[in-house]
């Protein structure tokens, strides 16, 4: 997932860029060659040659608000855990009910430490009875890697990022573009469900996720066939507008919609609670690494709140700006940009409890002034995802 | 190639400037608000307001970063652009003609010939600027 950390100097402008441009040898997925045939301005992300954007960031927004997206999300990282034991080792190390997942199901998790910080967000997919994959955020893998295996004990476990190829189709026209390619129904397949099947003759894992707010799918395939499924995506949806998308609209798209990034809007300092996902923490389950600091957590009620911050003008939020209250400093920018959807400023902000209701007036520090901003309600852009 | 404009004079931090009698109007080049990409918001300064020649004047937001503007001549703002703060897309559009930024009455004369010629900021983007 794309973060606006690690800013470097812009050698174009001296401002500061949120996008570094691609330095040393990095790795490359396996749509590099086809990123860099259409002409996509590519940059480092976590490590990764990968396109910031194609026609532009506001232009492939509103494509995947309208029509259809095509997102390279290769190097997001898939560990596969399996065993009699796997369900267990799942159990204590996410805070999601992984016992309450069918096979075909997909459920948004967290990697907890025992302090209740966050080693990463991800998926759990229920392959079989005693086989899941976990989907991880790609400047995480290894970190990831050596804490499952650490402490996810009594289980097999395989990393398979590096033959797994990841392409996401997002927005309104993506169920009938995903469903001329394939030989099952996906318009079949329910919301964080997934089944398998070809798509243009691909094996693929068709899973009904995204990051976007919009109805789609992320389709996993095997790393030597992913460039032939994303000409094939891209050839059949000329047919309904759809284009390639950057990292830039891709953080467009999920600011928009709330969704928390790793590294910006949560990572090791960042209780469950105090970013707003409780809601995948279950605590009935059973015991799990992190319960006990979190349920202390839950007790004393967070200090702060992640909130959605709406702009008063369009001067752009961005990460570790400042939250004013008052004259006094109550919290801390996590991600800002210009929504094109809402055509406003809007940021996620960690905020004092007792400041962060909807509909407070607050301040955010850009350049020295206080510019005025108001907590709202989220979503800023209504969810079109899937229901039921 | 970029699009240059002949009868204006650049900096290296990629402004231009175009001499209007006395008065020089200043923006940004169309490789600046390529690299930029979607500018959604520009902080101008003040009819009225002292700008001196290399330091910052304002601030550009694209999407994805916020970067300094720089005068390219000392002087006297005698015009902002004020339909930018509801229209910034004319910096991406129009980066020579409706993306204008301000208009500055010159204090130090001299400055104009230190400016790039078009083909020297040419010569200049050609070199992997």
């Amino acid at each position: 997932m794309p973060q606006g950390r690690g800013a470097a100097l812009d050698p174009i402008r001296r401002g500061v860029v949120y996008w570094a441009p691609v330095s040393t040898s990095l790795k490359r997925t396996p749509l590099h060659a086809a990123h860099v045939k259409a002409g996509a301005r590519m940059v480092e992300f976590g490590g990764w040659d990968m396109p910031v954007q194609y026609a532009g960031i506001i232009e492939e927004h509103r494509r995947v608000r309208s029509a259809a997206g095509l997102f390279d999300v290769s190097h997001m990282g898939e560990f596969e855990v399996e065993g009699p034991g796997a369900l267990a080792a799942l159990q204590t190390l996410t805070t999601n009910d992984v016992a309450a997942l069918e096979i075909g199901q997909v459920q948004y998790s967290l990697l907890p430490y025992p302090e209740g910080g966050l080693v990463d967000d991800l998926t759990v997919y229920r392959l079989a009875a005693d086989r899941y994959m976990l989907t991880v955020n790609a400047s995480n893998i290894d970190k990831d890697w050596a804490w499952v295996t650490t402490h996810g004990a009594g289980a097999r476990w395989r990393d398979i990022s590096a033959e797994t190829g990841l392409i996401a189709v997002q927005g309104p026209r993506a169920e009938d573009l995903v469903a001329g390619l394939a030989d099952v129904d996906v318009r079949a397949i329910g919301y964080y469900r997934f089944a398998r099947g070809r798509l243009a003759g691909v094996s693929t894992l068709i899973s009904r996720t995204g990051y976007t707010g919009e109805d789609g799918f992320e389709l996993y395939a095997p790393w030597g066939e992913t460039e032939r499924l994303w000409t094939a995506l891209a050839d059949a949806g000329t047919t309904v507008d759809a284009g390639p998308i950057g990292l830039g609209a891709r953080d467009t798209l999920r600011l928009e919609m709330r969704y928390a990034l790793y590294g910006n809007d949560i990572d090791e300092t960042t209780n469950p609670l105090e970013a707003v996902l409780g809601w995948v923490v279950k605590p009935a389950k059973g015991d799990f690494i992190g319960k006990a600091a979190i349920e202390r957590v839950r007790a004393e009620g967070p200090k702060r709140k992640l909130v959605g911050v709406e702009m008063a003008d369009r001067s752009v939020a961005r990460h570790g700006y400042p939250v004013l209250s008052g004259g006094r400093r109550v919290g801390e920018v996590t991600s800002g940009t210009f929504g094109p959807s809402v055509q406003k400023s809007i940021a996620m902000a960690y905020v004092e409890t007792p400041l962060a209701a909807i509909g407070t007036e607050l301040q955010v520090e850009i350049r020295g002034q206080a510019h005025p901003a108001r907590i709202v309600k989220t979503p800023f852009h209504p969810s079109r995802v899937k229901k039921g | 190639m970029a699009n240059v404009p002949a009868d204006l004079r650049y900096t290296k931090d990629h402004e231009w400037a175009k001499p209007e009698g006395k008065r020089y109007r200043i923006g940004i080049t169309a490789f600046a608000q390529e690299q930029l990409g979607d500018v959604v918001f520009v902080e101008l300064p003040k009819v009225g307001a002292k700008v001196t020649a290399k330091q910052s004047f304002g601030v550009v937001e694209s999407v994805k970063a916020v970067s300094d503007l720089f005068a390219p001549l000392s002087g006297e703002i005698v015009e902002v652009n004020t339909e930018l703060p509801n229209a910034p897309q004319a910096v991406n559009q129009d980066p020579y003609g409706k993306g204008w930024m301000i208009v500055i009455a010159p204090s130090k004369a001299d400055e104009w010939s230190g400016l790039l010629s078009a083909a020297q900021y040419e010569q200049f983007l050609n070199e992997g600027h």
